[in-house]
């Protein structure tokens, strides 16, 4: 089968009429090349339009990156000091911060957040992950331990060496960047595949990589289908680490993929079905405004999206008619306009499925209370859209719908809400509100969730570790936890002769 | 010389301004004895008025600024410095001796790092959470509010910013002394720090003598906590005002008479290079110097050639030529007490087997010297001589290297060569040090801790150990549970 190709510059038109070149073309061993896989076209969510193709990786490209970064860790990266992988993964901040509104055109328009989310939170979020993980690249420590008087003990932690790395859609850069910052500054080597369908924000990203001055081969950035490209990566032998994110049915094939190579450490950040429970004490007012943004941020496109609301009874009404007020003040529309607060779902796919858990959630009796349908006609936009009377067993209350849905449900007293948030096989995040101390710490101890927000939700910090329960996967994002996932102990044991 | 003089500030750094003091100190070259400026000194109503602008702004502005911002601004300052490597580097040279192929090569490229490194401390300072029979403790680890540093002038900006660095990262604002024979780099580094967009009162640099300005400093009663590298006998004094006024906390750095002790099976030459640093960097006017040299007896005789030999290679003269290894003593008080020192070595008894006189006859200069046929009690084996002279002796087997080389009140750094592993661990294990160079000495980095045991003082600067120095520790107890 003869490859399609394509150069690696492609000229785009953002819908707000800018023009930007694009890379296209695999980053392997700081060069663009071209893959071998097939040319894959990327659509703009919000006109529905090809924006351009790229190229994706076949498994013999995903062989030629590992290579590449192996090769990359064995004889240059592992003899770099510390102190200047800290230096090289600051100067990538400063050029970040440098292009970062061409760096949140190219996310809101390949993604579909608005313009200003992009840069605000996404972008400036990458931006202080890479400078608080430059940070860690020098102060990785092992301990020296006390054992007996005749021994001198003392443990490494070590760089894995080549560590795989597979990203979604929703936040394209700074999934990206969660994974890059505690990587490199353990040490490693990466290749990264990012989601076929927002390729381009990595593509330009990967340029700044080599301005920044990072030695060939360190970091590998290609893009390509999960059945190819992903599945080429997760069993290749010569991977130490596999790090994931993204649904928990492909979660599952990743480890299964590792059982069957070489055992190759994972870390998996899958799905959520997050509960919030509002407490008849809590300020409703603060809590609807966090509750809402708990599931309507980024467009309900978010692993831990608070979709599941329980409120106490007695305060049902009052708080469901404040939260539907957050629900109707958001805007729906083009990215690029100034007053968008939400922007298109990703792609038709993702539309699709969430517009018929809209439809299953009435057909099982849920009550429709706001929204429900798509908004406009050109574009993958939906309505906040807001589901009252929800037992917790329904379908919308039980699966994920990764979309502007939430499920409404009630209960008497504290212990119900607890066991009914915990009545669930994911276990990402929990939000709790209440005035009251005693109840804020004996909920958020109770609750089965890897994050739990007292009085706010989705409020993220690079020095905060995140990560789930149960079916939502393991392993830690961000803070000094990460380095855990991306460093391995070694123990040195000296018998002194005295 | 003139052109970076020109772009020396001048003044005390209070509040982000320059501002003058209650008196002015002689600055002096000691390359030639001549005077550079007149500095600046601080009297009681600018060291109230520093203290003052430290409180406010922490109270006001520092205490209220994200962990990640105040690494930012930490990081532009380390660009900034960067930009004016150079320059610091010519400043140091002049006001201080040292030879531009060291204020290059170490004191200013340490600058940039330290501050890099702490500015990655700044956003990751943790306290524990512990659960407890029916309480949750949280354990917050808070600044401490204003603290002051006295900086002593043999690495002027170098131990600035080791206070600097620790004290911004963990959220305090400071009040650093520069010491009055070398003020000027410090001042340079205020203006950077302006430049940078630190907020006016966190960071302020002022300069006077010791018995004035610093004991101003120490008994201030908004300051609480001071971290002092110097003397002994200056430390006694600060440790003396801290309990006579409010108990602030204390960092002492002090002396040293740190032994460096080579085994037969050294590898010779390399231990010849590594002993010429130990003792003769910066003319042995660092605290960790290896002033006490051990060898064992069977390469005593061979040792002592090589050394000489070595010794009397190193170019002597204007630290400012790329080319002088060796520049003047600080100042006329150091080097006349240097003199003094080599006069009661010779007046009791022990040989010179190299120098032991001045050098040239303009500046301060002291000719890299070495006694041998030296005694455990001699004066010049017991006291810290600060300069460049050495004493070298020796010893029969490890047990008799190890109780010579603890035979100090001091205990600051320790040297060891030697190619066999268990010599290594086991002298390393024994000797009373907070520093122990294994086939090194004088190796100095940001990462790593640095303090002394006995009498060398106590508390640790670089690495994270230094954090504690800045921090103090809150337990936050909440009640799940426990009966009344």
């Amino acid at each position: 089968m003869t490859a399609e190709t394509q150069a690696d510059i492609q000229t785009i038109k953002t819908q707000s009429g800018q023009t930007l070149k694009v890379h296209t073309h695999l980053f392997i061993n700081n060069e663009f090349v071209a893959g071998h896989g097939p040319l894959i076209e990327t659509v703009n969510p919000t006109t529905e339009e090809v924006i351009c193709k790229v190229h994706s990786a076949s498994e013999e490209d995903v062989d030629a990156a590992v290579q590449a970064a192996y090769t990359s860790y064995k004889n240059v990266w592992s003899k770099v000091t510390p102190a200047d992988r800290g230096i090289l993964i600051n100067k990538l901040a400063d050029l970040m911060e440098r292009d970062q509104d061409e760096l949140a055109s190219l996310e809101a328009i390949d993604n579909g957040k608005a313009f200003s989310v992009a840069r605000d939170d996404d972008i400036a979020g990458c931006i202080g992950c890479y400078r608080y993980f430059a940070g860690w690249a020098d102060k990785i420590h092992g301990k020296v331990i006390d054992t007996s008087p005749d021994q001198l003990v003392y443990t490494r932690h070590e760089a894995l060496g080549v560590v795989g790395a597979i990203i979604p859609w929703n936040y394209p850069l700074m999934m990206a960047a969660w994974k890059f910052a505690p990587a490199l500054a353990a040490g490693n080597s990466i290749v990264m595949k990012t989601s076929e369908l927002t390729p381009l924000s990595a593509y330009k990203f990967a340029a700044l990589v080599k301005e920044a001055g990072f030695p060939a081969g360190v970091v590998n950035i290609i893009t390509g289908y999960g059945h190819i490209t992903g599945s080429a990566l997760a069993g290749h032998r010569k991977v130490s680490k596999m790090a994931f994110t993204g649904s928990t049915v492909t979660g599952r094939r990743i480890m299964e993929s590792s059982s069957t190579s070489n055992l190759k450490k994972l870390q998996l950040e899958l799905g959520g079905k997050s509960a919030q429970i509002v407490c008849a004490d809590a300020d409703l007012k603060n809590a609807a405004k966090h509750a809402a943004a708990g599931i309507f941020n980024n467009h309900g496109q978010s692993c831990n999206a608070g979709s599941r609301i329980f409120v106490q009874e007695s305060v049902a009404k009052e708080f469901i008619d404040l939260f539907t007020e957050q629900a109707k003040a958001i805007v729906v529309g083009c990215p690029f306009k100034d007053e968008t607060n939400q922007g298109p779902q990703v792609s038709k796919g993702q539309f699709d499925k969430i517009m018929s858990y809209i439809k299953i959630g009435q057909e099982e009796g849920a009550t429709l209370h706001f929204g429900g349908e798509r908004v406009g006609d050109k574009g993958y936009f939906i309505s906040p859209t807001v589901f009252t009377n929800c037992k917790n067993d329904m379908t919308i209350m039980r699966e994920e719908i990764f979309g502007p849905v939430v499920a409404i449900g009630t209960f008497t007293n504290v212990e119900e809400a607890i066991e009914l948030a915990n009545d669930n096989e994911y276990g990402l995040a929990a939000g709790v509100y209440t005035s009251n101390h005693s109840t804020a710490i004996k909920v958020s101890n109770a609750l089965l969730a890897g994050s739990v927000w007292v009085n706010c939700y989705d409020l993220f910090n690079n020095s905060v570790p995140f990560g789930g329960y149960k079916q939502s996967g393991f392993g830690k994002e961000l803070g000094k936890y990460a380095l855990l996932e991306y460093t391995q102990v070694k123990s040195v044991i000296t018998l002194v002769d005295f | 010389f003139t052109k970076t003089l020109t772009a020396v500030q001048r003044g005390l750094f209070i509040n982000n301004e320059f501002v003058s003091g209650s008196s002015q100190i002689k600055v002096v070259n000691p390359s030639n004895g001549k005077v550079i400026l007149e500095a600046e000194a601080a009297g009681k109503e600018e060291v109230d008025a520093a203290v003052f602008a430290a409180d406010k702004a922490y109270k006001e502005v520092w205490s209220k600024t994200t962990p990640s911002h105040r690494r930012d601004l930490m990081l532009r300052l380390a660009d900034l410095i960067e930009r004016d490597q150079e320059e610091i580097a010519q400043i140091e040279t002049i006001d201080g001796g040292k030879p531009i192929t060291f204020t290059r090569s170490v004191d200013t490229k340490f600058l940039s790092e330290c501050l890099r490194y702490f500015a990655g401390w700044a956003d990751k300072l943790q306290g524990k959470v512990i659960e407890t029979e029916g309480v949750l403790t949280m354990v917050r680890h808070e600044p401490i509010g204003v603290c002051a540093a006295i900086v002593p002038w043999n690495f002027p900006s170098l131990l600035l910013m080791t206070k600097l660095g620790p004290a911004l990262a963990t959220g305090n604002t400071i009040v650093a002394k520069s010491s009055e024979i070398t003020p000027l780099s410090a001042l340079k580094i205020a203006a950077l720090a302006k430049e940078a967009g630190f907020p006016p009162g966190v960071i302020n640099i002022i300069t006077g003598y010791g018995e004035t300005t610093g004991e101003l400093l120490s008994r201030h009663k908004a300051v609480r906590k001071i971290t002092f590298t110097g003397s002994t006998r200056a430390g006694r004094l600060v440790m003396k005002a801290s309990a006579e006024s409010n108990m602030k906390k204390v960092t002492l750095e002090l002396g040293g008479k740190s032994p460096n002790i080579i085994f037969e099976d050294a590898d010779i030459d390399k231990a010849v290079k590594w002993a010429y640093r130990g003792i003769y960097f910066h003319q042995g006017q660092v605290c960790t110097s290896g002033s006490r040299i051990y060898v064992q007896e069977s390469i005593y005789d061979d040792f002592i050639k090589r050394f000489k030999e070595y010794v009397g290679y190193a170019p002597i003269g204007n630290p400012l030529a790329d080319s002088t290894i060796h520049g003047p003593q600080a100042s006329k008080t150091q080097y006349d007490r240097v003199m003094g020192y080599i006069e009661a070595g010779k007046q009791e008894g022990a040989t010179v087997a190299l120098g032991g006189a001045r050098w040239g006859n303009e500046g301060y200069f002291i000719q890299p010297t070495i006694f041998t046929d030296v005694k455990e009690d001699m004066t010049i084996m017991k006291e810290e001589i600060f300069g460049p002279v050495v004493c070298v002796s020796k010893f029969k087997d490890r047990d008799e290297a190890i109780q010579l080389a603890n035979n100090s009140d001091y205990g600051l750094a320790a040297a060891v060569f030697s190619q066999n592993l268990d010599t290594c661990l086991d002298v390393s294990e024994q000797i009373q040090s907070g520093i122990v160079w294994i086939n090194c000495i004088n190796m100095f980095d940001t990462a790593t801790p640095f303090g002394g045991y006995k009498g060398s003082g106590f508390g640790r600067e670089g690495g994270e150990y230094v954090l504690a120095e800045y921090t103090q520790v809150k337990a936050v107890k909440i009640n799940r549970g426990a009966p009344v």
